[in-house]
């Protein structure tokens, strides 16, 4: 394994770099275009990116995961949200705010500064993605979620239940009576 | 010994606390405001007597360090201080004793009280001090005491001024003196006052002539001498027998004994003996000739305390330590004598005018009785115990030689034309008073109106002293021994010789001259009418100058108030318009400055969050190039 | 497999996920930049899990709770968006202003109107 070099890739380097260049490519468009529609569903391409990669580094188990949840269910609710919000389905000229060059200058420098250190820090490793796949299949998933992260996935139900009662209790729609904004002796009157 | 002496200061101070503690309840502030001093009185003669003749006797305790000098108190008896606080006692306990009935009715009479006591106490401390800090603490309790008793009728404008005055003006000696007394600690390596003098006789001060120098401001604004003299005929404003405390023998005397207790130094510095010599006689003189003029029968004895205590001062510049200290003794008691009897007389006919009085010697015996004999010791008429102080200290002026001529020569001409003036004013004085017509009720001559007893006791007790005390100086130089000879206790520098105190023939018989050609003069002018005052034509045209003490303090008025009046506008104006527009400024700036930030709270949680990820992001930069380089 | 291809492709995808909440008026399009961050984040756990030859599937394990945890947080975010529209007729979150103070500034005339000590004449 020492004939490691960027000026021999592999082919699944080729393929982890082609993917990627969708992914980045489709996110890119999540964040820019105009049509928030559009933009949701370039969300789908991005998150299908992703789960691919997820199967290039050998987590299969977690690349259909993502397919199932982001790339149907988290995609279903954006859709039902910008319906329900009435959001404009064209083209929006206001979409993004007035003044992008902040948001701009902290997103290049985030990406400078992460991709910086990051060379710095791996430069020099290499790894195995085939050495993951025991571990990324469903029973090898399973068994360490089971095996050694029992409490956590049960306090991620506690979680997930709460996020529910939450979320009903956030969206019930309010009876115009018992609104906070009157006061009882106006109502009585 | 020691001991004694250190419980005889404390036990005023105690006097005092448990006076301040008690309340107004007049019994128990009369009580505790006379037996502590008496205790006190029993205590500094017994300390006297075990004394003896000679040496001094030291006993301290270090209660800390303060860089390289040891604090340590503690009492220092020597023949001097033994004789001093007898007299410091004497008089205390006389005053209190007579205020009793004097003030008993007024409702400041406790605070008063206490604060006599702690003046005692105070004095008693300069006098028992064993080193020089100690004895600066009771020299500023002293003046902060005098302050409060002469502001004692505060109601009245006249006496706050007094007050702020005589402490302005004793402070303003007073800060030439601390240094002064710091430099002699630190050439001398102690404080001790026996470290001090030692030194002083091993001529081993190096700047003996600016310590001096220093030290003398602190004596003249204390002892009241020209130029810091003013304060003490306003200091008249408090209760007479304030006045009698102050200026007989406790605040003015310690100036006195200052000079007297750090004799070895002043003779190290011949040039500041002899501005010494200048300012007493122009004190003693000029001084003498206001009290001539003046018809305030309490500001006449305050001027004439000014002017025998330049006659102590000259007799302390002409190396006449012993006499001037004899004389600072005699005239403590003649002059506390003078001032209470005087306030009999005032109490009585109730008003401090000489015009207003006369013809009381039928109605008050007691009081005219002891008052001639004061005025008499004060005129220095013989045998009495002022006229033997005074021919002590021109005696001491006439003999002086060497270094001590010059002075000699100026003391001597000055107190024998002091002493003419002063019997002048002495006569006239007891002549408006008792003499002549009662100017309201001419035919009651026979009616008395003699004071209480309480008040009388003490007057009678101070006579005794004021008229037998000249018999001191039958006993030859014994007085001067018990003292300590010529120069301080060990006197090495000048040798230890003693000082025959009976007075000499040529200055005896020139005195006497003088004294008999001043009261002749003043008897002829009130024989030619009784009822006017003999200043008025014996002083002609001066008169009025002289009354307002040579328009002194309208000098200073000009030469002080006024400068330092505009300099603290000038200071006002600075602070308004220079210190104040900075601080103006920072608030304008402050708002300045906010009203800017404001505009960064738009109200924008994403603009919020810019900022924030702008900073995150800085800092990991900085993070991370600072940890890549190292 | 080269270590940075994952890791610089997560760090890209977290960049722009950044932009896109500081930049995006929208409430649902800034939720939209939110997946892109969660999931530049997930991607990198499970790299590393790769890299590390973790043996308990902790980068995997959390990858997993990282997407159940952004379903719940994308459910209650779009609640919160819901109720904000219903309340606003609006999802936009540029006219949301409430956190300003409600004095625009300070003008020069109500410095004027005070003394030297900040108290209104």
């Amino acid at each position: 394994m020492a004939t490691h070099s960027y000026l021999s890739p592999t082919g699944v380097e080729i393929a982890f770099v082609l993917v990627g260049l969708v992914v980045l490519g489709s996110g890119l468009l999540v964040v820019t275009l105009k049509n928030l529609v559009h933009a949701a569903l370039w969300l789908i391409v991005c998150m299908g990116g992703i789960g691919i990669e997820y199967l290039l580094l050998g987590a299969e188990m977690v690349a259909w995961i993502q397919v199932l949840i982001y790339g149907g269910a988290v995609i279903v609710l954006f859709l039902f949200g910008l319906m329900l919000t009435k959001a404009p389905i064209g083209r929006t000229e206001e979409l993004d705010v007035a003044h992008r060059w902040p948001a701009v200058l902290v997103g290049l420098g985030a990406a400078g500064t992460l991709v910086t250190v990051t060379v710095q820090a791996y430069q020099h490793t290499w790894f195995e993605p085939r050495d993951a796949l025991a571990l990324g299949s469903s029973e090898g998933l399973g068994t360490a979620l089971f095996h050694y992260w029992v409490l956590p996935f049960e306090a991620l139900s506690v979680l997930l239940l709460a996020a529910l009662v939450g979320a009903i209790a956030l969206s019930r729609a309010r009876r115009e009576d018992d609104g906070p904004d009157e006061l009882p002796g106006e109502a009585q009157a | 010994m020691n001991t004694l002496a250190f419980a005889s200061l404390l036990l005023p101070a105690f006097g005092s606390a448990v006076t301040f503690a008690g309340g107004r309840d007049l019994r128990h502030v009369k009580f505790w405001s006379t037996a502590p001093i008496a205790l006190a009185l029993v205590g500094t003669i017994l300390v006297a007597i075990s004394h003896g003749t000679g040496g001094t006797s030291t006993e301290t305790y270090t209660i800390g360090t303060a860089g390289e000098f040891h604090i340590e108190i503690g009492t220092r008896v020597s023949g001097l201080a033994a004789l001093t606080a007898v007299l410091v006692a004497a008089v205390a306990l006389c005053v209190q004793s007579y205020s009793t009935s004097y003030l008993g009715g007024e409702p400041r009479y406790a605070s008063y009280a206490a604060l006599i006591s702690l003046f005692t106490a105070a004095m008693l401390t300069v006098v028992y001090a064993a080193d020089l800090i100690v004895l600066l603490i009771g020299w500023e309790v002293m003046g902060a005491c005098s302050y409060f008793l002469i502001g004692h009728y505060w109601e009245r404008e006249i006496a706050r001024a007094a007050s702020i005055k005589a402490f302005l003006m004793t402070v303003a000696g007073d800060v030439p003196f601390l240094f002064g007394l710091i430099a002699l600690g630190v050439q001398a390596g102690s404080f001790q006052v026996h470290d001090v003098i030692a030194s002083a006789d091993g001529n081993a001060l190096s700047h003996p002539g600016w310590i001096a120098a220093l030290l003398l401001c602190g004596v003249l604004g204390k002892s009241a001498q020209f130029p810091l003299h003013s304060w003490l005929p306003d200091a008249m404003a408090g209760p007479t027998p304030i006045s009698a405390l102050i200026h007989a023998a406790t605040m003015v005397a310690a100036g006195i004994y200052l000079v007297a207790l750090l004799y070895p130094v002043f003779v190290l510095a011949p040039d500041v003996l002899v501005v010494m010599a200048v300012i007493a006689a122009i004190t003693m003189l000029g001084a003498a000739l206001c009290a001539l003029a003046q018809t305030d029968v309490k500001r006449i004895l305050a001027y004439s305390t000014v002017s025998q205590l330049a006659y102590m001062l000259g007799g302390l510049a002409v190396n006449g330590r012993s006499q001037a200290v004899y004389l600072l003794i005699v005239h403590g008691f003649f002059k506390a004598l003078l001032f209470l009897a005087a306030g009999v007389v005032i109490h009585r006919v109730g008003s401090n005018e000489l015009s207003r009085m006369g013809g009381l010697r039928f109605r008050m015996p007691v009081a005219y009785t002891t008052m001639t004999i004061g005025l008499l010791a004060l005129a220095g008429v013989p045998p009495l115990s002022g006229f033997f102080g005074k021919e002590a200290v021109l005696g001491a002026a006439y003999n002086a030689t060497g270094e001590f001529a010059v002075p000699g020569r100026i003391v001597l001409v000055a107190g024998l034309i002091t002493a003419g003036v002063t019997a002048a004013y002495a006569l006239r004085l007891w002549l408006g008073m008792f003499h002549g017509p009662f100017p309201d009720a001419p035919h009651e001559h026979e009616e008395r109106i003699e004071a209480p007893q309480t008040e009388l006791i003490p007057l009678v007790l101070l006579a005794i002293p004021a008229a037998l005390l000249g018999v001191v100086a039958l006993f030859g130089n014994g007085f001067s021994q018990v003292v300590g000879g010529a120069s301080g206790e060990s006197g090495s520098l000048l040798g230890a010789f003693a000082v025959d105190l009976w007075p000499g023939g040529m200055t005896t018989l020139l005195s006497l001259l003088f004294v008999l050609g001043g009261a002749g003069l003043v008897y002829l002018f009130w024989r030619r009418d009784p009822k006017a005052d003999p200043a008025v034509p014996l002083l002609g045209s001066l008169r009025g100058l002289l009354l307002d003490g040579f328009r002194f303090d309208a000098l200073i008025g000009l030469a002080v108030v006024r400068p330092v009046r505009a300099a603290a506008k000038l200071v006002a104006f600075l602070d308004e318009n220079v210190v104040d527009a900075y601080v103006r400024g920072s608030g304008v700036g402050a708002r300045g400055l906010g009203t800017v930030l404001r505009r960064l709270q738009t109200g924008s949680v994403q603009f919020y969050l810019t900022c924030l990820f702008l900073g995150v992001l800085v800092m990991a930069a900085v993070y991370a190039y600072v940890g890549t380089v190292s | 497999m080269h270590a940075l291809y994952p890791l610089i492709l997560g760090a890209l995808l977290f960049s722009l996920g950044l932009y896109g909440v500081l930049a995006r008026r929208s409430a649902i399009a800034v939720l939209m930049a939110l997946e892109l961050l969660l999931n530049a984040v997930t991607l990198n756990l499970v790299a590393y899990g790769s890299i590390l030859r973790d043996r308990y599937g902790t980068g995997q394990v959390f990858t997993l709770f990282i997407i159940t945890v952004a379903a719940a947080e994308t459910g209650l975010g779009l609640a919160i968006v819901l109720l904000l529209y219903r309340q606003r007729a609006t999802a936009d979150l540029g006219v949301q202003r409430e956190l300003a103070e409600p004095v625009e500034s300070f003008g020069a005339d109500e410095l004027a109107a005070t003394d030297d000590y900040g108290v209104l004449r």
